[in-house]
């Protein structure tokens, strides 16, 4: 048997934008195993819910991760409508959804840069990104912000979009759609690109179903689960299949994802022509009292809120389960027994997001 | 010198940040910010950087990290806070994890406001960092100077 070295990873490492830390244990070339460490973003946020009141909370919500920001707003306040009862006018359901899967896309089109920059690719990496910017460039037009929105409030949305933007939203997808297709293309169909992808990391089914992963990382494996059809926001009223794959591989996971931002493309064409007119937000009195547990689709996958209030300003818990800390565990399988080339690759391929992971 | 100054490299890491600003700094990179046309280039390696940029706040884990990598870069070297939680702690300044914003281990010479900073006022700080870069470097240069014909 060969020598067994130990090969820090992180925290801070050139592919990583965020710190997390791995011990490689390695023979050779080959990765036997790898042990995480964790904790340099743990800040405590769920414990802030006793500092800051649950209309204030929404800010904090917002900042447990700055790339699904919008999503966390989103989860939080659908939780507190639930527990006090608010209903919320039709219009802002429509402007959440809307908003969330700009969310998606900008997330996804970022994970492929930064997928492109793992395996070196630089060029593709700053085309990805210089798509993103259209995508922010709306984001900011309509909301104010480019990636902490802050338009998400308990009770509705802080701001409408007029029929004159929307309008030029629709014709601004038409050419993000032709742009997307440009790249997809070489994703998809690159000699080099492939070569990094195809069959590296394979995640069976039954793994992933056992593991417990989520999102794409579970959609590539062939499980075709997507939150999104439990109807929350204006789901219930659009029309879309979860997008699914077979074989489970990087390349899949790869392909999930780029397959998503068309449907999330599409997503938002339906939900332009369909939003009603009306106000956007309603009064909110009274303090939440009673518990709710609130699922949605995040780009990385499931997320979780559960929170409880004991009929005061403050609440009792906020609890967030993130779609990255589902997916750890099949990343922790993916890395043994791969090669050491492949770890980044291998790593990017969850879409990993620590800062919500660790709160 | 002014090739320091005009072409200085930058160690980013996220102490612990929302990602907010990290993604901004990332953006920054890409074509429609494009700092490279001021010779800035982003290293992953903290002994090529001359100006180390810091997203979020110092927490009991990372602080070791942070003076880990300060003390890796060569002199002279200038320290960017970027985001209101690198400045401060933020928004999480209250949460118990959190001991406040870098200036708590490192000598801070920028901070760059806005939550999430703007990828303009994230270049604006640089560029004024590269200034104090030269500044460090020419005070170097003169002590230097000075040890060698024996008047310190
Ligand atoms: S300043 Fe705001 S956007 Fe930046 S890391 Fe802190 S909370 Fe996130």
């Amino acid at each position: 048997m060969s020598r067994r070295t130990i090969i820090p990873f992180g925290p801070q490492h050139p592919v990583l934008p965020e710190p997390i830390h791995l011990d490689l244990v390695m023979e050779d070339e080959k990765v036997v195993e790898a042990i995480p460490s964790i904790g340099f973003v743990h800040r405590g946020l769920e414990k802030l819910v006793e500092k800051k009141d649950f209309i204030e909370y929404i800010y904090v919500a917002e900042r447990i991760c700055g790339i699904c920001s919008f999503m966390h707003g989103m989860g939080y306040s659908q939780a507190i409508e639930q527990i006090m009862n608010i209903e919320v006018p039709e219009r802002a359901v429509f402007l959440r959804t809307i908003w969330a899967e700009f969310s998606r896309l900008h997330s996804h089109l970022l994970w492929l840069g930064l997928l492109a920059d793992a395996f070196g690719f630089e060029n593709l990496f700053m085309n990805c990104w210089r798509v993103r910017e259209k995508i922010l460039d709306i984001i900011e037009e309509t909301t104010g912000g480019r990636v902490i929105f802050g338009s998400c409030k308990v009770g509705g949305v802080r701001k409408d979009i007029d029929p004159v933007t929307l309008k030029r939203i629709d014709k601004l997808l038409a050419e993000l759609e032709k742009e997307i297709k440009d790249i997809s293309n070489v994703f998809m169909n690159e000699y080099t690109v492939k070569r990094r992808l195809v069959g590296v990391g394979v995640l069976s089914k039954e793994d992933a179903h056992v593991l417990g992963a989520v999102g794409p990382m579970m959609r590539a494996s062939g499980i075709a689960q997507d939150m999104r059809n439990l109807g929350y926001g204006a789901y219930s009223k659009l029309e879309f299949e979860p997008i699914t794959r077979t074989n489970g591989d990087s390349y899949d996971r790869c392909a999930v994802r780029i397959d998503e931002l068309f449907q999330s493309i599409s997503l938002i064409r339906q939900a332009v022509d369909k939003i009603p007119e009306g106000p956007v937000d309603v009064k909110v009195t009274g303090n939440p009292d009673g518990e709710y547990f609130a699922r949605l689709e995040q780009p990385r996958g499931e997320v979780v809120y559960y929170i409880k209030g004991n009929g005061t300003k403050f609440l009792d818990r906020v609890r967030v389960r993130t779609p990255t800390f589902a997916n750890v565990p099949a990343l922790l399988k993916l890395l043994q027994g791969c090669d050491f080339a492949d770890v980044p690759i291998l790593i990017l391929t969850i879409d990993p997001c620590i800062s919500c992971t660790e709160r | 010198m002014s090739s320091l100054s005009k072409s200085p490299w930058i160690l980013h890491y996220d102490a612990s940040s929302c990602n907010g600003c990290d993604i901004e700094v990332l953006a920054c990179l890409t074509p429609m910010y494009d700092v490279e046309r001021f010779g800035i280039i982003n290293t992953g390696n903290p002994k090529h950087a001359d100006i180390f940029v810091v997203t979020g706040s110092v927490n009991e884990q990372n602080i070791d990290v942070i003076k880990n990598l300060y003390n890796q870069m060569p002199d002279p070297k200038v320290v960017v806070a970027v985001g209101i939680c690198a400045a401060t702690g933020g928004i999480f300044r209250e949460c118990y994890n959190v001991m406040g914003g870098i200036d708590q281990v490192l000598p801070v010479d920028v901070y760059v406001p806005g939550c999430a900073a703007r990828p303009e006022s994230i270049i604006d700080g640089i560029v004024k960092a590269t200034t104090i870069l030269e500044e460090k470097y020419k005070k170097m240069k003169e002590s230097k100077s000075l040890v060698k014909k024996g008047r310190v």
